[in-house]
């Protein structure tokens, strides 16, 4: 059970991808497990042969307790199940990058507290999917005894229906509420946020810097390049951003990165983490990974992408975990100005207001131009406010030449 | 040639493909939708990607403005559907 954000002590497995046998490349989605801010994608982090998988869906697993065993190098898989046949009993180890050759502590029972509907097996994520389309879990369990309904169960038997549009009942009697989050999965995330925040103003001495950004220039030269593409090819002003913060901190680099035990450690590329908003409360910010590396038209992409996963919880584990800097942008919510909370362990977070239309002095002239508040917060242990205006300068700069982000 | 109704109707549909949880009966078509569903500039997007895989109009850019109610978006729709 890998740890997928910093407070995260607990995971719970959603359902398996992969079954014994088969071959798994490192990087690829081997199961899904359910946290505190929601369900995420595990990816495996060595490539091998599954021989065991050790935790059964619905199970709670303390952090660093083995998910599964894979046979690597001339191991076959008979001889690695065999060989880890007997370590379900309890042998505490924190291991967890090498689930291979670690025993497995013992499976804590589940601790998921018992659903309306407990008497179905099911993932919290296949409830939560059932829910959203109105499926009754219990059919679909029926279909197939003594095993967990999953959310591909569930999305069966939705187009099954909408196959069948007689039996389809009527959406429009559905209590409106029904596609938010779940009011305990609503109150974990709650608390997973307390968690997070608290340990940020207790441990990290912020400082706060704000500027006015002149975004004149940006918008025109969007505008243009806009103009000449489809719906779907279009670039926002708020990709511009991100891709200028993570080219702002190449200056500045003090500003990506974790802290600690005490030390800074420098990023290993910059990875913005972007905060999401979800529908019916909460927040998750994930990583959008080498975004100072990528084409804007790409970023773009790989942004909206990002932004419609955290919402339908389709996230993967090193996106919950990679980000080196956050951004957060309250523009589309009309605030002008934003100062945020950092995320620990990371050092820094940038935010963005509104773009307004203001008067502003171009030259000599004042004119009517569109601005925007850039704010930075940032850990007074790693770095000083003489750094912290540094990057705004450099992001100001940044944003006056759009067309070198492209 | 889609009607008012069915225009309408994708439009709705459009909101609920970003928003599952809105009650398009309870949407008031004369004000302003971003006051009444939670809509950010990405959904916004993804709300005229919607529409012009459904109606095949490309709301340019420049459009934008015309777009803050559900009613004035069928307008729209509706006028760049017919000018054709």
């Amino acid at each position: 059970m890998p740890t997928l954000g910093a407070d995260m002590t607990r995971g719970t497995l959603v359902e398996w991808h992969v079954k014994p046998g088969d071959a798994v490349a490192k990087g690829q989605v081997v199961c899904t497990v359910e946290t505190d801010k929601g369900a995420v994608e595990v990816e495996c982090w060595e490539p091998g042969t599954v021989a065991r998988l050790v935790a059964e869906p619905m199970q709670s697993l303390e952090v660093g307790a083995p998910l599964a065993f894979l046979a690597q190098g001339g191991e076959t898989v008979a001889d690695v199940a065999k060989a880890t046949e007997r370590m379900a009993a309890p042998a505490p180890s924190a291991a967890a990058a090498q689930p291979a050759v670690t025993p497995a502590p013992a499976p804590a029972p589940p601790s998921a507290p018992p659903p309306p509907e407990a008497h179905v097996r099911a993932s919290p994520a296949a409830r939560r999917r059932a829910e959203e389309l109105g499926i009754a879990l219990a059919t679909v369990a029926q279909r197939k005894p003594g095993h967990a309904v999953s959310i591909a169960d569930v999305e069966r038997a939705a187009a099954e229906r909408t196959a069948a549009p007689s039996s389809a009942p009527s959406s429009a009697g559905a209590p409106a509420a029904a596609a938010s989050i779940p009011a305990d999965r609503q109150v974990a995330m709650r608390h997973a946020i307390a968690s997070a925040m608290a340990r940020s103003k207790r441990e990290i001495p912020h400082y706060y810097l704000g500027t006015e950004i002149l975004l004149e220039r940006a918008s025109a030269w969007l505008e243009t390049r806009n103009a000449g593409v489809g719906v779907a090819d279009r670039v926002l002003l708020a990709a511009v951003q991100v891709k200028a913060v993570a080219r702002a901190v190449h200056e500045t680099p003090e500003l990506n990165g974790f802290y600690r035990d005490g030390t800074f450690i420098p990023g290993s590329g910059v990875h913005v983490g972007i905060a999401v908003a979800l529908r019916g409360g909460g927040l998750i910010a994930p990583a959008l990974h080498e975004a100072d590396t990528l084409p804007l038209a790409e970023l773009m992409r790989r942004m909206a992408d990002l932004i419609e996963r955290a919402r339908r919880e389709r996230l993967r584990g090193a996106e919950l975990t990679d980000a080196t800097i956050t951004i957060t942008n309250l523009g589309d919510l009309g605030v002008e100005t934003v100062f945020g909370v950092i995320s620990p362990p990371q050092v820094a977070l940038v935010g963005f207001g509104r773009v307004v239309r203001k008067p502003a002095v171009v030259g000599d002239a004042v004119v009517a131009a569109r601005v925007v508040h850039a704010t930075l917060s940032a850990d007074h242990r790693v770095s000083d406010g003489m750094r912290g205006a540094r990057f705004l300068a450099a992001l100001d700069r940044l944003l006056q030449s759009p067309e070198a982000l492209a | 040639m889609p009607t008012r109704e069915e225009v309408r109707q994708a439009v709705f549909d459009a909101i609920r493909s970003v928003a599952p949880e809105t009650d398009t009966a309870t949407l008031r078509g004369d004000r302003p939708l971003r006051e009444q569903v939670e809509i950010d500039s990405f959904d916004f997007m993804r709300m005229l990607v919607f529409l012009h895989e459904r109606l095949g109009v490309d709301v340019p850019e420049g459009a934008y403005g015309q777009l803050a109610t559900v009613e004035a978006t069928v307008d729209y729709l509706l006028g760049r559907l017919t000018a054709g």
